[in-house]
Parts: C-alpha cells; structure tokens; sequence
C-alpha cells in the first residue's frame, strides 16, 4: 500500500504541475478543445485513483472539479476567468491535500464544503438564456479550427509512410470530412472529443511510458559521487603512465580514459533535465500576479529545453521565481501607464535560456519602466552604503547593481522607490553560491534585464592551476577573463606591464584603465616566500560586473576537478569554494573570486575606484579571436589565428628531407614541403616543431622554432606589415606580436595554391563582392583569397560604410558581411539591405564565430542568404559560387 | 598492567572487569590514548596541504584513497610547544559527523587491552588544556595514560 502510495503521490504531482500550465492556456485559449479535455482526463485520473486508494477528501474535491470541467468539455459552460480561479482553487486544494499526505501518509483532516458547494453551484448553474447561442456560436468556428488541424498533421506521415502511422490519424482523418459535410448538427462537438479521448485511454501515453523508467535521485547521486572518484583515478594513472615511457599500460590506459570519459558524459547526462522544468510554475504565477495587480502580462520563454545539471536546476528555481516576480510586480507599469507611456498595454516578460561555452546563460527581461537611477541613489545615500562624492562618481550602471547589496533589500519602501531590491542581495548569493553570477541592464522606460551565468553542472569544473608561494591553488575557469605578465616592479618599458603602486595598493594599467590587483600571497597570508623571479602572472578575474587581477607567482595549465565541499570547520573561511584531489594526488584549495573579491571590497565597498568591465567585454569578446603563439625568426614572438592552422606538429629532425634542394617530410603518405621562417629550424634540437596548413590536397608545414600558447585574443593590427610574410603587428597577450600573413606562405610552398581556384571556377567570370568586416586582419586576409578565387572584392570595414556604397550606386553581385560588429551589427545590415534598395535581392553571407543554429536561424531571420564560419576560407567561396551560380537561371 | 587494586571502584561510572581496547599514543613526550573503535586509520608520514588563513590547529588536508581529510595538529589541539620540523609525524584518523579528519601525533604505539579499573577521573588540578580533552586518567605500570576525548578534540568551531 506504501508503495502505491508513493507511486500515487509522484504522479500526482506530475500531474498537478501540468494542471497549472494547462489552465493558463485554456483561460487564453478558451476554445482549444485539446487542451480541456487534456484537463479533464488529469483530474479525472486524479479523481479514480483517490477513489481506489481510499482518500475520500481528495476524491470529494477531484469529482466537483471534474463536475465543473465536464460542463466546459461540454460547452454548456463557457470559460471565463472566474470559472478557471475557481478550478486552480480547487487544484490548490489538491495540492495542500497531497503535501500532507506526502508528509504524514493519511488525508489531513479539513473541510472542504464551502469549495464544493462553489463548485457544484458553477456545475450546476444553467447556461444563461443568451449561451445557447453562444455555444453554437462556438462549435462551428471549433468544428472548423479543430478538425482542420490534425488533418494537415495527419497528412504528410499517411502519405509518406502509410504502415506505421496509418490508423491513429485515421479517425480523424475520417472524422474531418463529416463535420465538414454537416457543419451546424451537434456531432462536430464529439468529433475534437473523440481521438483526444481515445488518445487519453492508450496510444498517446503508451510510447512516452515504455522509453522511461524511474530511478530516485539517490541512486543518481551515488553514481555521479562514484563517476567522480573513477575520473580522480583516472587522472592520477595518467599522471603516474606520463612519467614511464613505453609503459606496457599505456594502451589499456588510454582505453580505460575514453571509457571513463564517455561514462562521465553518461551519467552527467542522466542528471540533466531541461530548465523548463524550473519553470513550469511561472505562467501560473504570472497569471496570478497579473490578477492580483490588474496588469496584463505576456510571458514568454524561449529555450525551455535546454538541459543543466539537477542540482543546478533545483538551485536556482527559488531565485529565477523570485525575478519573474519582481519583474511583473513592480517592473511592468499598469495598463493605464503603458498607455501613456506609449506602450502596448500588454506588458512582456521574456525568459531566455541557451547554452554557451559551458555555461548556461539565463535572461529575464521585461519591457517595463526600467530601474530609476535617481531613486537608487537617494535610497544608497539614505541607507548610508555610500558618500554622495562616490555616487557622483558612479556610472549608471554602477548604480543599478546597488540592488544587490543586503542592506538594500530589507527596507520595505523599496518597493516603492524602484522596484526591484526585494532580496536582490538573496537571489544574487544563491546564484554565487552556485558559481554563477548575475548582472543587470536596464532603460528607464524600456525595460530591465537579468543576465544570469550558471555552470551546467556543479560536480566537475574546468580549473586553472596557479602557484604563489609555493603553494597551488585552483581558480574556477568560469570566473578566469584572461592571463596577464607583469614585472613585479621597475619602470615600464618596451610594452611590458608593470604592476604599479598607490600606496602600497598595486594596480595594474590595462588597455588604458586600472585594474585592481590583490596579491594572493599577502591575501591568504602565505609569509614572506616570494619568489626572486622578478616577473609575475596575473589572473584577471570577473566578480560581477568588474574585473580584479590576482597576482600570482606561476600559472599552470587547466585541469578539470571534481569540487568537493570543504570540512565544516573551514566553512568561514570565504576564499574557497572547495577542495579537490588534482592528477597527482595532492589536495588542492579551489579559490572562489566572489569570496576574495568580498574580502578586498571589489565589488563592493569602494564601487568608485574600479573600473566597469561589462560594457568593454561584451564589445571584445565579440571580436576575440582564438591565435596561435610561436617563436620563429630567431626570438621573435608571432602569431597566426588557430583557425587558419589545420595541425601542430613536433616531427624528428633526420625526417626532413631534401627534394630538388627544398626540404620536405614524409607525411600521412604524402610529401609535404616544408618552408622556413627566416631561417627558423635550428639545427641543434632533435625535433622540429610544425604548424600544418592544409587545403584540399595540399599540405604544407611552416617550421617554426616554438610553439608557445593560444591564446584569445582582440586581433587589431597597429603596424602594418613592413616585411612580406607578415600583415603587421599586433599586441596579443599584452606583448607585441607579429601577425603571419599566412597567404605569403601557403604561396611560397605551393606557387599555384590560389591559382588553381580559379580555374575550377573559371565559368563564373568576375562577379563583384562587396566584403563587410571590421577586422583589418580578417579582410586582409580575405580580399587577395577571394581576388584567387576569381572574384573581384571590395572591402569596407562598417556596416555604416557599406550603406553609403549603396546609396552612392554601387552594384555588387553578393555580398559577404560580418555579425559582429561595433555600430550597426551584421544582422541589422542585412535588415536594412533587404528593407528596398539597390540590394534587396543580392544573396548576402554572413561571417561569424558563432556559427551554431540559434545564430544561423537569427541570420536568416535577418535576412542573410548563407552562413559561414570565419576562417573556412573555402567555405566562403564555395558559399559564393552557389549562391551565384542559383542566381543565373534565376 | 594486572593490579587487582579496586581503588574507587566507582569512578569510571563503568562495571569493574570491563576491558577497554585502546590505540596508544605520545605527544610531547605524554603517553595518551584513544578508543579503538573512534580509529578509522592509522597513517605514517603524510604529504598535508596547508590550509591558508585556516585556524592554527588545523595542520591542513591530506588526501587519503581519494577522500580529502582534515589534518589537524594535536600539539597546536592541547597548546603544547610545536613539535621539532625534522619529526615525522603519525596521523590518527577519526571520522566525526561524516568528515575525516586526521590527528597529527609524535608517534602512534600499540593497540591495548587495559581493565576499568584502571581507570580514574581526571585529578581536579590537571593543567586546563589537558583537562578540556581528555575523560580520564588510566594508571599504566610506572606510566599514566591520558585519555583523549576524541569529539572534544574534532568540535573544532565550538571553542571546545
């Protein structure tokens, strides 16, 4: 009996939660006869288990909500939204029923006969002589929006592959002609009952039931606990196999690792579910609110199902419910204010969710009135969390995020000054403690939005290992912005960074701006072991809104870790986040930079003195570009995009070859020419390091003397090339760096690299390009490719420029165009070609980084023809000459 | 060790006769022990990571078979004089509300079987940092035994 209690409970609940989103739509849709009978089918169940299980209360409240719902099945009722309050209550009712019988195993004691009787009065009451009509009135616009839709579903498949779906969609199929034929008789009202009743009893639940199976969370648990040790062991046999050549384990190893590796995914993915889940009870909520405060809201979420980790997910549902409150409490206006503001009455609140890089990104906007910066301010001032010389001295933005400080929230007149603030400070600490963080933008008059970046899973994280004082420690890559070298002292020379003091407090000049530097020996108070090495390593770090360095001695490379919870006596101690066990057995400190930031006042005491980081990140991470650094030329540091790069190689010495007096390697059964820069390839090492490029057919390997780091970076070439072989020079990784003009190379190996191109696409004759991208290098780098390729480019570096080309007159054949871009972005370019011109019929490609399908569908949306990732050289002219070649029998 | 003299035979609060099986222990040169069922391991010389800005007791965490334990320091524990840099030192380790942690002693020595009898509260004038960690006294042919609390010496947090 236990047992089928249990069982009763959880899909109950199950049940419930789907109540509360199908209500929500009925009241919106009051004619989806789908989704009533859906309704009527969870209550009814709810109803015949109770009766069986012998619950007597619930079964009570079940049979005169499902009385009422009969009646709106049957269309002699009609939906309004007093008849759905008075159904959600009576779900409600339910619900606290089942929590106590969760609790407690027996029906609380209650009495429930003031919401009966409600309920049996609304059942009971007779349609009001008007609703005769209005039903009829009903059914045949049903009876015409119904059957019309399942009939294009059923369709293709019948006609596609008639065995396998053939007889369910037959009933409807045979059922659309009638109602068709005899539009106004009453049996079009059975016909939406009927496949929808007949799926209730079988084939709709039958194939969802057969793929799953239940498995309570412990045993979940306990896997992902034992998942973690198995890939701790791992780590440690190849830490012990790396330092024992031709070990006999090597092999078995590897396998052991891959096994490991795709048993780790496994289980990770069994305890992924989609943020959806979390979200189940916002429209409701939504519905709710918009009741209580007379404002109508529109909630939409988009990304529902994209996946995160359990735990995350449990985690941040308190927080998320708590900003949709918010926003459609106090950050939506009344209908009344949104008309004068000029805005539909109907306010919106967006939720997004989508992956990127490891992390799932969160967005809660609302189109309402925005923060008020002013109100902030007095309030900040009154509540003494800052002096008026500081706030004056604050951006905007700075000013905003005051909403998350604690002593901001408690007052209840918040409310009244800006809205938001009611436990902002909470909501922000559940995010940090998940390493997560939070941010804000917001528009006075147009609206607010919450950026929230969480992990996808808690269990294991990607972390940089660094050392100051001769200990290690381990920073959570999520939180790492970028790697700087700096001398620890003297005056600034040749482009080096030098850390600098105010008075004692060392500061580090950025790209023209001061970052706040702690110093992780003096911090955790590691004594005095500083190392003579006159050099020091800095890990930019984002809490927040803002960056901080901390200076460390050594940075070693990124290790992935399974975070363990520190022992509870170190619980206060606020730098760590955890420990963990790195590959080679030692026990390591995981440093959280929210806890140091708070421990240095980044971020929070002295806001002033910092520098804002958000806007200047968004705008280079979009154009950061992942290069390659290597030594060759003597010392001379360089780089070339990693994208450009098809291998790396480290190859021996006595391979090289001589071929007609060039040298050349054997390589994956092919001779590949092997081109030095400028004498690069010192003889006295016994491998030569190389860096592969390949097109189609052809190899070829530029020797080089090291190969450093990739590193990403902004690509802005400051000098331009004085040298062949070089575009210029840039500064990456805060040193000078010679950029590699990699097409120089690629000819000096193969002299008909790009000639061969046009050969093969000798039929298209010179088509005119017209190439839109900001980044010098990249149209560098593309104009003379194209121009192989045999198409005739011109090259602007905005969206702005481009524009004024066409205004001007300029005819183009295609046109290829960058999406991100400072100014008028890509997307908005091909929004504006394509709005009338010259232009409006030119295919158009897009270029960009991202090239996943939320950007491609973005893309298209906007109006571009194609999309291509940056770097796919040969994808851009095969991109073109498709596009071209569709346009001719056009 | 076999003294049959049933002095105070009421001071241990347990019935004479009853044997109690201890791990033996010194720290600074004090004979001490613990009860052999509160012993998880026994461990040698380990490799301990510090624990910056830690409290001082805590010596730092070591990594046993994969589960990460906290060390800490029975010397710095009782207020005693830290021991010599060159000491190895052994760990006793204890496990306390689902932790491990790991008891840094001078020298781990063997498993006893000693009788209740033995066994005396602590004398009312026993120094207040020995007095706070440990139960009992048992009195050892020529030696006495110190014996050591081991929840006292792991509620780290509650000022014990």
């Amino acid at each position: 009996m236990d047992d089928l209690l249990a069982d009763f409970l959880t899909e109950t609940n199950e049940s419930l939660a789907e109540l509360d989103i199908a209500l929500v739509t009925l009241e919106r849709t009051p004619d989806d006869a789908e989704t009533l009978s859906g309704i009527f089918r969870l209550v009814h169940t709810i109803k015949g288990t109770c009766g069986f299980l012998g619950l007597p209360r619930l079964e009570r409240v079940a049979h005169a909500g499902e009385n009422v719902l009969g009646k709106l099945r049957d269309r002699t009722l009609a939906v309004t939204p007093a008849i759905v309050s008075l159904v959600l209550a009576a779900i409600d009712r339910i619900k606290a029923i089942v929590a106590a019988l969760a609790a407690t195993g027996a029906e609380p004691p209650g009495d429930d006969s003031e919401l009966i009787n409600a309920l049996n009065a609304t059942a009971a009451s007779e349609p009001p002589p008007a609703k005769p009509a209005a039903p009829a009135a009903a059914r045949p616009s049903e009876a015409a929006v119904i059957p019309s839709k399942p009939a294009p579903a059923a369709a293709p498949p019948a006609a596609r592959e008639p065995a396998p779906s053939a007889p369910p969609p037959a009933a409807p199929m045979a059922g659309t002609p009638a109602p068709a034929a005899e539009p106004l008789s009453p049996p079009p009202a059975e016909t939406p009952d009927a496949p929808s009743a007949a799926s209730g009893t079988a084939p709709a639940s039958a194939p969802q039931a057969a793929q799953t199976i239940r498995v309570t969370v412990d045993v979940l648990e306990d896997l992902m606990t034992l998942v973690s040790e198995l890939v701790l062991t791992r780590n440690q046999l190849l830490q012990l196999a790396r330092t024992q050549e031709n070990s006999p384990f090597t092999v078995p190893l590897q396998r052991l690792s891959h096994i490991t590796s795709d048993l780790q995914e496994g289980v990770m993915k069994t305890r992924m579910q989609p943020i959806g889940n979390a979200w189940n009870k916002l429209p409701r909520l939504v519905r709710d609110l918009s009741h209580e405060m007379g404002k109508k809201i529109q909630l939409t979420m988009l990304g529902a199902d994209t996946e995160l980790d359990r735990q995350v997910l449990e985690m941040i549902k308190d927080p998320l419910t708590h900003m949709v409150r918010n926003s459609g409490d106090h950050g939506l206006e009344t209908p009344a204010e949104r008309r004068a503001a000029g805005k539909p009455e109907s306010g919106a609140i967006v939720l997004n969710a989508f992956h990127e890089g490891g992390h799932i990104i969160l967005e809660i906007s609302d189109d309402g009135r925005g923060l008020s910066v002013d109100r902030i301010r007095a309030k900040a001032l009154a509540n003494g969390l800052a002096t008026e010389a500081e706030l004056a001295a604050m951006t905007e933005g700075q000013v905003q995020r005051f909403i998350f400080r604690p002593g901001f929230s408690t007052a209840t007149t918040v409310t009244a000054v800006s809205g938001r603030g009611v436990g902002m400070d909470v909501v922000k600490t559940n995010i940090e403690k998940i390493g997560g963080t939070i941010d804000l933008k917001s528009t006075p008059g147009q609206g607010t939005m919450f950026t929230v970046k969480i992990p996808l899973t808690l269990a294991i994280v990607s972390a940089l290992i660094v050392e100051a004082s001769r200990e290690r420690f381990a920073i959570p890559q999520i939180s790492v912005v970028e790697l700087v070298r700096a001398r620890r002292d003297g005056a600034a020379a040749d482009g080096e960074s030098v850390i600098e003091r105010i008075n004692d407090t060392p500061v580090l000049r950025l790209r023209n701006r001061l970052l706040p530097l702690v110093s992780l020996t003096e911090l955790l108070e590691l004594g005095a072991a500083q190392t003579d090495d006159t050099a020091a390593h800095i890990v930019v770090a984002q809490v927040g809104q803002y960056l901080m360095g901390i200076i460390v001695d050594r940075v070693f490379d990124t290790e992935e870790i399974v975070v363990k919870p520190v022992a509870p006596i170190l619980r206060n101690v606020t730098m760590f986040s955890g420990n963990t066990i790195l590959g080679d057995g030692s026990v390591i400190m995981i440093l959280d930079p929210n806890g140091i930031a708070r421990g240095t006042g980044v971020g929070a005491g002295s806001e002033s003195r910092l520098m804002q980081s958000a806007r200047v990140d968004t705008q280079s991470s979009a154009d950061k570009t992942a290069m390659l650094l290597f030594h060759a030329g003597g010392s001379q540091r360089m780089a070339v995009p990693l994208g450009l790069v098809a291998r790396l190689e480290d190859i021996p010495r006595e391979s090289i070859e001589l071929s007609c007096g060039s040298p050349v390697t054997q390589y994956r059964g092919k001779l590949m020419p092997l081109i030095a820069i400028d004498g690069s390839g010192a003889q006295d090492r016994p491998t030569q390091p190389l860096l592969v490029f390949a097109d189609g057919e052809r190899i070829m390997g530029l020797m080089v003397d090291e190969i450093i780091d990739v590193v990403e970076d902004r690509l802005d070439i400051e000098l331009a090339g004085a040298r062949p072989g070089l575009l210029g020079s840039a500064v990456i990784g805060g040193q000078a760096t010679d950029v590699l003009d990699t097409g120089y190379w690629l000819t000096l190996a193969w002299e008909d690299w790009f000639r061969n191109v046009p050969r093969r696409g000798a039929t298209i004759g010179q088509k005119h390009v017209l190439m839109v991208d900001d980044s010098d290098f990249f149209r560098q780098l593309m104009v003379p490719t194209l121009g192989a390729a045999g198409f005739r480019v011109t090259a602007v570096g905005s969206a702005a420029e481009a524009l004024r080309l066409r205004d001007a007159g300029t005819r183009f054949d295609a046109i290829i165009s960058d999406i991100e871009m400072p100014g008028m972005d890509g997307l908005a370019f091909a929004r504006a070609v394509r709005a009338g011109g010259a232009w409006a019929d030119l295919p158009m490609i897009a270029l960009t980084a991202h090239a996943d399908d939320q950007h491609v569908e973005a893309g298209r949306d906007a109006g571009f023809t194609d999309y291509v990732a940056k770097f796919e050289r040969d994808a851009v002219a095969a991109s073109l000459r498709a596009n071209l070649a569709q346009l001719v029998p056009a | 060790m076999t003294t049959q003299i049933l002095d105070r035979p009421d001071s241990t609060g347990q019935a004479t006769g009853e044997e109690q099986v201890l791990v033996t222990l010194t720290v600074a040169d004090q004979l001490c022990g613990v009860p052999v069922l509160a012993v998880r391991d026994i461990l040698g010389e380990q490799t301990i990571t510090r624990i910056p800005l830690a409290p001082p007791e805590i010596a730092g965490s070591l990594n046993l078979r994969g589960r990460i334990v906290t060390a800490i320091d029975l010397r710095r524990r009782l207020h005693l004089p830290p021991a010599p840099a060159e000491q190895p030192r052994m760990s006793v380790v204890a496990e306390q509300g689902g932790e491990l942690y790991a008891l840094l002693v001078d020298q781990v020595a063997e498993v006893m079987s000693l009788e209740a009898s033995l066994f005396e509260r602590n004398p009312p004038t026993l120094a207040k940092n020995w007095a706070a960690f440990s139960t009992g006294i048992f009195r050892l042919d020529g030696r006495l035994l110190v014996m050591l609390d081991v929840s006292r010496l792991l509620a780290l947090g509650e000022k014990g």
